[in-house]
């Protein structure tokens, strides 16, 4: 039995304790913007915030998280997240759109620990996420948008 | 252009496309503002055979029949239909249409399919002549419900109005729509009349996709679903010779093992269960059928190929005399790897077989061949089989497999387990070892310069396997050659005194699939690098030397070079430590030059800027086509710099997972600058056209760099020699 708290709720699983959260997320709690790319901490589609950090699911196993407080896209709150939606649907980031749950809680991460972030910054956060469709020129360009919006 | 007749059975899907649902579930859970991609339960209500549906809640629904992996057709298909409607943008939304091999035909093809960037060139006009007619039939509906002449009506941004005052939206109108007669030939705009088409329109799935609601085919999830995950064999052309499944049935949540044509199939009651009852199966594999030759070797045998006499595939003038008769002559050989398309959502595909009936949920990319081989697997009719295209995550061609493996598969996983829902997940390693690779290819050329130093003769022998050969699309192949092979070796925009191109088709079990522009992955950088050498080597520049060759009939080509080297201030190669790199490669009917600034890092290059400019005819969506170029870029340079699959002696994969197939990441994506040609000429494609120029540009900024030519691909690679015969 693993119990933690998925954004917000309490939630309380009875699976293998080495069941990757990821699948835990997606099988079990339908959680579904969370995505699998790689299995191996390669390619960022699977970024979920646990405890505030950007991790990498499909590398944790569920029972990693019991007691922590885990933040999936569909939980994603506070003004830098909804800084970076915005900027990156007002710039249709997005191609196939495969990576982005990633890419968006990657990036409100990012900011959050550096809100006006050097391009320098961005490569250093960002390169953990690959988009396949290499919409990273439209990612960089939301992430400094959001920043320049947060600043206000 | 508004002159074409439309042909019957397209007026009539235009017509019911008015179709007007009283029940509307689906639309009424339309997510406001235009970011909707809406799927699922509508199709149930409105009649299939349409494009349109206007729903009384004032959405305009396009059945999109193509699929969208990123390109941007949903958007694009979206916004032919709003133009001639005069719809409001924020009313539009989109939905994938369902599989249906004659009304959703991509006219291009034939058949149901996407593919070769063709989806805004031959939908085009029929998604304005739908539009144009859903138009009519509600101004009809109008001119009726006021008593006035339709001739006196106006509509705008989702709104009929009359002088009087009268005015109603498309919703309040529907249902009366729907009783008027579909015009015969609705007036089509003339272009100087658009106001959406030619202007940068935000896409329709954007907020789905930036808030993780957008649904692919692995986001399906079914009643008592299983989750199932193959062991594929180890070699090309293995296959299983027998099977201990005790270890995997004892792990918790695996249901059951089978053997399918595909290798075992493991279903799991999830996905963990799945993938480690995989790990615990014990396969014996039959190689003796299997490909077991590395890529070394396969490469020397078809260098060895590509310098012998070779099937002729253009040519003209006397190549050898100009030869004989050349104060220089150069050749060179240029080696092309395997590659994998690698799209981020590996190949999936959720089925729901009832016994008598089945519903399929897929990324498919050619849906009237998939509807086929899984009806067959089935033992069922197509009619008892429903597809749902789904959103994909990404494609570049994987998904548009003429042999339909994956739609086998998973008709072989619903047959071996009888009645039930299961959904089919490749692994990353499964995507990356299992073939249905870019060929692996050589290309040798010569070039002969005269004592101006001018180039007098040019030659091209070009060594891969056919992807279309053998395959449903067989008819691709012309006077026995593959045009996939060869486009872009052959058509050159350039004029050759004398010029040879052949080709000698290689066989190898490796089985090889159209990646991202095709034969002009390779055939551009070829072609390009080369032409460059022999123009320096000839002491002329590089834009200014291919200004002087250019064909005549070619003005796109040197209107696209003359921009790029505007727009990037070229004077030259040098720009300080860095070295500026020019190419120019049309296909799919877009003509694309690209210059590359390019400084040396640790012995790779850094690419630091891209200027692109582009004539793909009617720009419909300027921002989408800015999008797909950056994407372009960034797919081309990953396989430029990184990207090679290897089989090792023995016959295995060398790569597995990213980690040894290493994807581009941010830092090294350059700034993209794309600059668009005014054009009216009919719409060419771009999703693959941004691809085949990159790398030849970043090649020749590299060559002026280091003095040294890159031969083999990917830069990562050391270069090497494939050895004489
Ligand atoms: S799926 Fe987790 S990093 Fe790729
Ligand atoms: S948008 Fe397709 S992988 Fe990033």
């Amino acid at each position: 039995m693993t119990d933690f708290k998925l954004n917000g709720r309490e939630v309380s699983l009875s699976i293998p304790e080495d069941t990757p959260l990821l699948w835990a997320l997606r099988d079990e709690l339908r959680m579904t913007g969370t995505k699998f790319g790689c299995g191996i901490a390669q390619c960022g589609a699977c970024t979920v915030m646990i405890d505030g950090v950007a991790s990498r699911a499909c590398v944790t196993p569920v029972a990693a998280v019991a007691g922590s407080e885990v933040t999936t896209i569909e939980g994603l709150e506070g003004r830098e997240a909804a800084a970076v939606r915005e900027a990156w649907v007002a710039i249709d980031v997005p191609q196939c759109g495969y990576c982005q749950s990633g890419q968006v809680v990657a990036a409100t991460a990012l900011l959050r620990e550096t809100p006006k972030p050097s391009d320098e910054d961005i490569d250093f956060a960002m390169e953990g996420n690959a988009c396949r469709c290499a919409s990273y020129v439209r990612i960089r360009q939301a992430i400094h948008d959001a920043a320049a919006k947060l600043e206000g | 252009m508004t002159k074409i007749a439309p042909n019957r059975r397209e007026m009539l899907a235009g017509a019911a496309g008015l179709v007007i649902g009283l029940a509307l579930p689906g639309a009424a859970r339309a997510q406001s503002g235009a970011a909707a991609v809406i799927r699922g339960e509508a199709d149930a209500v409105f009649a299939p055979n349409a494009f349109i549906r206007v729903a009384p809640d004032n959405t305009v629904t396009v059945l999109i029949k193509h699929i969208e992996f990123g390109q941007g057709p949903m958007t694009g298909l979206a916004t032919l239909v709003a133009e001639e409607m005069d719809a409001s943008w924020d009313q539009m939304r989109a939905e994938h249409a369902p599989s249906d091999p004659q009304i959703y035909a991509n006219l291009a093809f034939g058949i149901q399919g996407t593919g070769g960037s063709t989806a805004i060139a031959n939908a085009y006009l029929q998604m304005r002549r739908a539009g144009a007619a859903a138009r009519a039939m509600l101004v009809a509906a109008a001119a009726a419900r006021w008593g006035v002449p339709a001739g006196e009506i106006a509509v705008a941004e989702g709104i009929l109005s009359h002088p009087s005052g009268k005015s109603a939206s498309f919703g309040e109108l529907a249902e009366a729509a729907a009783g008027q007669a579909a015009p015969e030939a609705p007036r089509l705009k003339e272009p100087s009349e658009f106001r959406l088409i030619g202007t940068d329109r935000p896409r329709l799935d954007s907020r789905a996709k930036s808030t993780g609601t957008a649904k692919f085919t692995i986001d399906v999830y079914r009643e008592g679903m299983l989750t199932v995950a193959v062991a594929h064999p180890p070699k090309f052309g293995a296959v299983v010779a027998s099977v201990d499944e005790t270890a995997a049935l004892a792990v918790a949540g695996v249901e059951r093992v089978a053997r399918i044509g595909a290798g075992v199939a493991v279903y799991g009651r999830n996905t963990w269960a799945a993938l480690q009852g995989r790990d615990a199966l014990e396969i014996d594999w039959d190689e003796s059928a299997a490909e077991t030759r590395s890529t070394d070797e396969l490469a020397r045998i078809f260098a060895e190929a590509a310098r012998r006499p070779a099937t002729p595939v253009e040519g003209g003038g006397d190549v050898d005399a100009a030869f004989a008769a050349a104060a220089t002559t150069h050749e060179a050989e240029f080696e092309f790897p395997y590659l994998a398309h690698a799209p981020l959502e590996p190949l999936d595909a959720v089925i729901e077989h009832r016994g008598d009936s089945a519903e399929l949920w897929m990324g498919s990319q050619l849906q009237t061949v998939d509807h086929q081989v899984v009806a067959g697997a089935l033992g069922l009719d197509p009619a008892q089989v429903r597809i749902n295209t789904m959103l994909a995550g990404g494609s570049f061609g994987r998904r548009a497999q003429p042999t339909s493996h994956l739609a086998a598969e998973i008709g072989e996983i619903a047959r071996a387990a009888g009645p039930g829902a299961y959904k089919l997940l490749w692994t990353r390693e499964d995507d990356i070892t299992g073939g249905h690779y870019r060929p692996l290819t050589v290309h040798r050329l010569r070039g002969a310069l005269n004592a101006e130093g001018r180039i007098s003769a040019w030659e091209n022998t070009i060594a891969n396997q056919s992807i279309v050969a053998g395959s449903p699309f067989e008819m691709l192949m012309q006077d026995g050659v593959d045009a996939t092979s060869v486009e872009g070796a052959r058509d050159m925009p350039y004029a050759w005194p004398a010029h040879r191109v052949s080709w000698a088709r290689m066989e190898a079990g490796v089985p090889v699939l159209w990646w991202r522009s095709v034969g002009h992955t390779h055939t551009a950088y070829a072609t390009e690098v080369f032409l460059d050498e022999l123009l320096a080597k000839g002491g002329q520049d590089a834009v200014e030397g291919r200004l002087r060759l250019i064909r005549g009939d070619r003005p796109r080509d040197r209107a696209v070079l003359e921009r790029v080297a505007e727009i990037s201030g070229w004077q030259g190669p040098g720009r300080g430590d860095r070295a500026l790199g020019v190419a120019l490669h049309k296909s799919f009917g877009t003509h694309v030059a690209m210059i590359a600034e390019v400084s040396e890092a640790d012995g790779m290059p850094k690419v630091h800027k891209v200027w692109a400019a582009v004539d793909c005819g009617v720009a419909v969506n300027p921002n989408i086509i800015r999008a797909q170029v950056e994407g372009g870029v960034g797919y081309g340079l990953s396989a430029a710099l990184h990207n090679e699959l290897t089989l090792e002696e023995g016959g295995r994969v060398a790569q597995t997972n990213f980690d040894t197939y290493p994807l581009l990441r941010i830092p090294e994506m350059p700034v993209v600058e794309v600059s668009i040609i005014a054009s009216a000429e009919a719409p060419s494609g771009i999703g693959e056209p941004g691809v085949p120029p990159l790398a030849p540009a970043v090649g020749n900024a590299w060559r002026v760099l280091t003095g040294a030519a890159k031969r083999r691909l990917p830069f990562a690679a050391p270069e090497r020699d494939l050895g004489r015969a």
